[in-house]
């Protein structure tokens, strides 16, 4: 599994990057809903700069110690896959195995009500701002070192992956649809996703670690 | 009315589309709210993206700044609901039935597969936005700097250096007119 938790500031590192669930481990009985909004609502409201995971792993494994590492990385895991974005994915995910269906939706709102309603209230001052020079000129500071942060993010996330030709064949057809032919991202993701599934599938007598970079397919 | 109902349905099919995170998603939605609907301009996209970037959580959040552009206060709760609720339904539903799944080795398959697209779908959504914030030497030296800030130096918090980059534009730039609307 390639993908890491960039490390938010003042976190420890990232621990092992995967792990399939263990039976020791269970999910604590009892805990409070009012106490899942709060945990959430502090972690969206402190999470800035991105990287909202690794807070998500220092509140809940190890300060709260709701979940270990194993069923924290399990539950990271189920979120990357799925349509939507890790952390609310995630605050959904641990809500639920907290409290069942009413954990999922006060972990949920906790999540994402500093921010929203944060981003709203800018975003209200910016439509009413949208001559003023001053406003514009920071934006365009803003918007350039968010370009310089995407970047980096990018890369900590894929340079595990640079060293297998498989892999930078699959992000290169990707950048090439999506930026340069523009390609619709359904049509990218119904066509690359299933290739390159179908590339590191299961083998025969190996897990499927590590063993797809013979360069036998051929990127779409 | 009517745009309410195309805000939900854009950002529900965005939702849905957002495999591997809210940057792998960023190309597409620039595509569908400036190309194709015309609700922002490039300029507008950008800066609203920074405004998701100053902010804490997901800076996907943003989204409900664009559903406020398009028809207000309902634009950006339709923009909300569109875009979170179809995957966080999802996700619920499929973290009950994943663990039935342990053990499968085509489980492994999919993590490793969908990883190099997602690193890929993060660089378009990389590129899609230096196209539109990158347009000088400011901003090339701005966005190398939080580069850099960001990637060597681990320490450091990120929006502070997204902040910092703004306090830049705002000394340098505010006597030039950058980044405003055409008359």
């Amino acid at each position: 599994m390639s993908f890491s938790v960039p490390p938010a500031p003042g976190a420890a590192p990232d621990a092992g990057l995967h792990a399939g669930a263990t039976a020791a481990y269970a999910v604590p009985r009892g805990v409070r809903l009012w106490d899942i909004f709060v945990t959430f609502l502090y972690i969206g409201a402190i999470s800035f700069g991105g990287g909202v995971v690794a807070y998500l792993r220092a509140s809940l494994v190890l300060k709260k110690g709701w979940l270990d590492e194993e069923h924290f990385l399990s539950a990271l895991e189920i979120a990357q896959a799925l349509p939507g974005l890790n952390a609310t994915n995630l605050s959904i995910i641990v809500g639920d195995r907290l409290r069942g269906v009413a954990g999922a939706i006060v972990a949920f709102a906790g999540m994402t009500l500093p921010g929203g309603s944060m981003v709203l209230a800018l975003g209200v001052a910016y439509a009413a701002n949208a001559h003023n020079p001053y406003v514009n000129a920071a934006l365009v500071g803003v918007g350039a070192a968010a370009v310089g942060m995407l970047s980096a993010v990018t890369l900590q996330i894929g340079h595990k992956q640079l060293g297998q030709m498989l892999n930078v064949a699959i992000i290169a057809a990707t950048v090439l649809m999506v930026s340069f032919l523009h390609i619709s991202l359904v049509w990218v993701l119904l066509t690359v996703g299933p290739v390159a599934v179908f590339l590191f599938r299961p083998r025969r007598g190996g897990t499927g670690e590590g063993d797809a970079d013979e360069g036998e397919g051929k990127a779409p | 009315m009517n745009e309410n109902l195309s805000v939900l349905g854009v950002f529900s099919l965005l939702s849905i589309l957002a495999v591997g995170g809210g940057a792998a998603v960023l190309p597409e939605t620039k595509a569908l709210v400036v190309e194709t609907h015309h609700w922002l301009t490039d300029d507008q996209f950008r800066d609203i993206y920074g405004l998701g970037q100053v902010v804490p959580g997901p800076n996907m959040l943003m989204v409900i700044v664009i559903g406020y552009h398009v028809t207000g206060f309902l634009g950006a709760l339709m923009a909300f609901v569109g875009f979170f609720l179809p995957a966080g339904a999802i996700s619920w539903a499929a973290s009950r039935v994943w663990d039935h799944f342990e053990g499968s080795p085509w489980r492994r398959s999919l993590q490793q597969g969908l990883a190099p697209l997602v690193v890929g779908l993060m660089a378009s959504g990389t590129i899609s936005i230096a196209r539109t914030a990158i347009d000088g030497t400011l901003t090339i030296i701005i966005a190398f700097a939080v580069f850099a800030g960001v990637y060597c130096v681990k320490k450091v918090n990120p929006a502070l250096l997204v902040l910092g980059g703004g306090l830049v534009g705002l000394a340098l730039l505010s006597g030039t007119g950058a980044g405003m609307p055409p008359p």
